[in-house]
C-alpha cells in the first residue's frame, strides 16, 4: 500500500535555508546540506526546497547546491523557483533532482507545464499554487509570493487552475493554503476536501501544520497524499520519528 | 567493492544521484555511451528518468541496442530503464529493446488511486533471488504511470490499485520500477546486493 509522505520543506534564500512566517520576516535557520542530510537520517520521505527570492528576482535556481544536495541524500527531492524554461527544468534535473516544481511561470505560461512533461513525464513536473481565500468566500491563486510586496492576485479561481494544470499533464500538485502558513493552527481543511474532490493526481496539503494531530487530520479528513511542513521541523516543535510512530499508531499508511 | 559500473548515457537522467548511490558502496561508477568502455564494465545499469520515446531515440541514434543486447554481464534496468528491457511501450506507442518479453501499459486510474503512482510502496518477493536479499516487505520510493506486464519475469510485485512487477529477471538482465538510489537504506542494499551479483 502507498504510503502518506511527510514532507520538508527548506525555503531558500541566497544559499541558505530560511524560515518565514504568512511569506514574510525570513530567519536564517541553518546550513542547507546539513538539514537536508539530517532529515533524511531522521525519515523524512521528501524535500522539497524553494527557492523563494527565485521567482520575484526574475533568475533561476543555482545548480550547484542542488548537484551537492543530490550527492548527500538519498531520498527524492524536488526543486522549485523561478524555473521557467525547458532548459533550467533539464539544468536542474541533470544536477540530480528527481522533479521539478513550478509556480509563477505556470500562471505566466500554462503551456510550459505541458511542455514539461512531454520532455520529462508528468512524473517529474510539480505545479505549486499558493492560494487565498477572497472576501467573496472564494479561493483564488497568487502570484510571486515571495514578496509580499510583489504578490499578485490573477483573478483565477484555485479550483479552476487545478483542474487545468491536471489537464496539461501535471504530476503533482502542491497547495499552499496562505492564510495558514505559518500560524501552527492546522491545515486548511476546507479548502484540502475542496482540492481534492477535484484531484486525480497526488495532492500535497502546505500551510499551518503545527502537531501530529494536524497531519492526522488533513490525511484523514481530505485524503491528501502527503503534508509538508517546514518550520515545526526546523524548530525541532515536531520531532519526526515520533510523528511517524503516533500516525502509524492511528492506522495511517506511513514509512518507518 | 571491485565493481566497475557504467551508467548508460542515455540522455535526460538522473545520473547524479545514482552514481552518488553507486559511489557510497565503494564502486566505480562512471557514465558512458562508448561501446568498449560498456562491454568492460563490471556492471551495467540503465538509468531512467524520461519518457520512452525519448530514451529510445536516444538509444537508436548512439546505435546501443545490439550492444545492450549483447551483454554478458549483470544489467540493471531503474524505472524507465526497466520498462524499455520489455518489447513495447504504450508511453509514445514505441518499440524497446525485447530483452524481456512483454508490454508496458499506463497504470489505471481508479477510485482514490492516483496516477502517477508517487511515493514510497512495499515489494514483496515472488521468487528468490540475490537481488532481493533482506529487502523483500520493505518500502522503496517509486515515480512513475506505466508498468509492465507480470511475467515470468516476476520476482517481487507491489500494488498500486492493482499489483504489478516491482523487480523482474530474465538471465543477467535485472529490472526494478522504484529508485533504489532514493530508497533510503533500503535502495542502497539492493544496490549493494546488485554489485554483488558476478557474471
Amino acid at each position: 500500500m502507498l504510503k502518506k509522505r511527510i514532507i520538508a520543506c527548506l525555503d531558500v534564500a541566497n544559499g541558505r535555508v530560511v524560515k518565514g512566517v504568512r511569506f514574510r520576516d525570513h530567519d536564517d535557520v541553518g546550513d542547507i546540506l546539513e538539514l537536508a542530510a539530517r532529515y533524511s537520517a531522521q525519515g523524512i520521505d521528501e524535500l522539497v526546497f524553494y527557492d523563494i527570492l527565485a521567482s520575484t528576482a526574475q533568475r533561476g535556481v543555482a545548480p550547484d547546491w542542488v548537484a551537492k544536495v543530490a550527492r548527500r541524500i538519498d531520498i527524492p527531492f524536488c526543486v522549485a523557483g523561478g524555473i521557467r524554461s525547458l532548459a533550467q527544468a533539464e539544468q536542474v534535473l541533470a544536477a540530480g533532482a528527481d522533479k521539478i516544481s513550478i509556480n509563477t511561470p505556470a500562471l505566466e505560461n500554462p503551456q510550459l507545464i505541458t511542455t514539461l512533461a512531454d520532455r520529462f513525464g508528468s512524473q517529474c513536473v510539480v505545479v505549486g499554487i499558493d492560494s487565498l481565500q477572497d472576501a467573496d468566500g472564494q479561493w483564488r491563486v497568487r502570484s510571486h509570493t515571495g514578496n509580499p510586496d510583489t504578490t499578485r492576485e490573477r483573478g483565477l479561481g484555485t479550483l479552476e487552475w487545478i483542474g487545468e494544470v491536471q489537464h496539461r499533464g501535471a504530476g503533482e500538485i502542491v497547495l499552499n493554503c496562505m492564510a495558514s502558513d505559518g500560524t501552527r493552527d492546522g491545515f486548511d481543511l476546507a479548502q484540502l476536501s475542496a482540492a481534492r474532490a477535484c484531484c486525480t493526481v497526488p495532492l500535497i496539503a502546505s500551510g499551518g501544520a503545527g502537531c501530529a494531530q494536524h497531519f492526522s487530520e488533513v490525511f484523514i479528513h481530505c485524503d491528501v497524499d502527503g503534508a509538508l511542513a517546514a518550520g515545526i521541523f526546523h524548530r525541532n516543535l515536531v520531532s519526526i520519528p515520533a510523528l511517524k510512530q503516533e500516525l502509524a499508531q492511528q492506522g495511517i499508511a506511513i514509512r518507518l | 567493492m571491485n565493481a566497475d559500473v557504467v551508467l548508460l548515457a542515455t540522455g535526460g537522467s538522473n545520473f547524479t544521484s545514482l552514481q552518488a548511490a553507486i559511489e557510497r558502496l565503494g564502486a566505480r561508477c562512471r557514465q558512458s555511451h562508448d561501446p568498449e568502455q560498456i562491454r568492460a564494465a563490471t556492471h551495467v545499469v540503465l538509468p531512467g528518468v524520461g519518457s520512452a520515446g525519448a530514451a529510445m531515440q536516444a538509444i537508436t541514434a548512439q546505435n546501443l541496442a545490439p550492444l545492450i543486447r549483447s551483454l554478458s554481464q549483470p544489467v540493471l534496468g531503474i524505472c524507465l530503464g526497466m520498462q524499455i528491457l520489455f518489447s513495447h511501450s504504450e508511453e509514445s506507442d514505441v518499440d524497446t529493446l525485447g530483452l524481456i518479453p512483454g508490454r508496458v501499459r499506463r497504470l489505471p486510474n481508479a477510485d482514490g488511486i492516483r496516477i502517477p503512482h508517487m511515493g514510497w510502496n512495499a515489494i514483496n518477493a515472488v521468487r528468490d533471488d540475490a537481488l532481493l536479499a533482506g529487502v523483500t516487505g520493505q518500502d522503496f520510493y517509486f515515480v512513475h504511470t506505466y508498468a509492465a506486464d507480470d511475467s515470468e519475469a516476476t520476482l517481487a510485485r507491489c500494488t498500486h490499485g492493482q499489483a504489478f512487477p516491482a523487480v523482474v529477471r530474465s538471465g543477467n538482465v535485472y529490472g526494478v520500477q522504484f529508485h533504489p538510489e532514493r530508497s533510503g537504506p533500503q535502495g542502497s542494499r539492493l544496490l549493494a546486493n546488485f554489485l554483488g551479483i558476478t557474471a
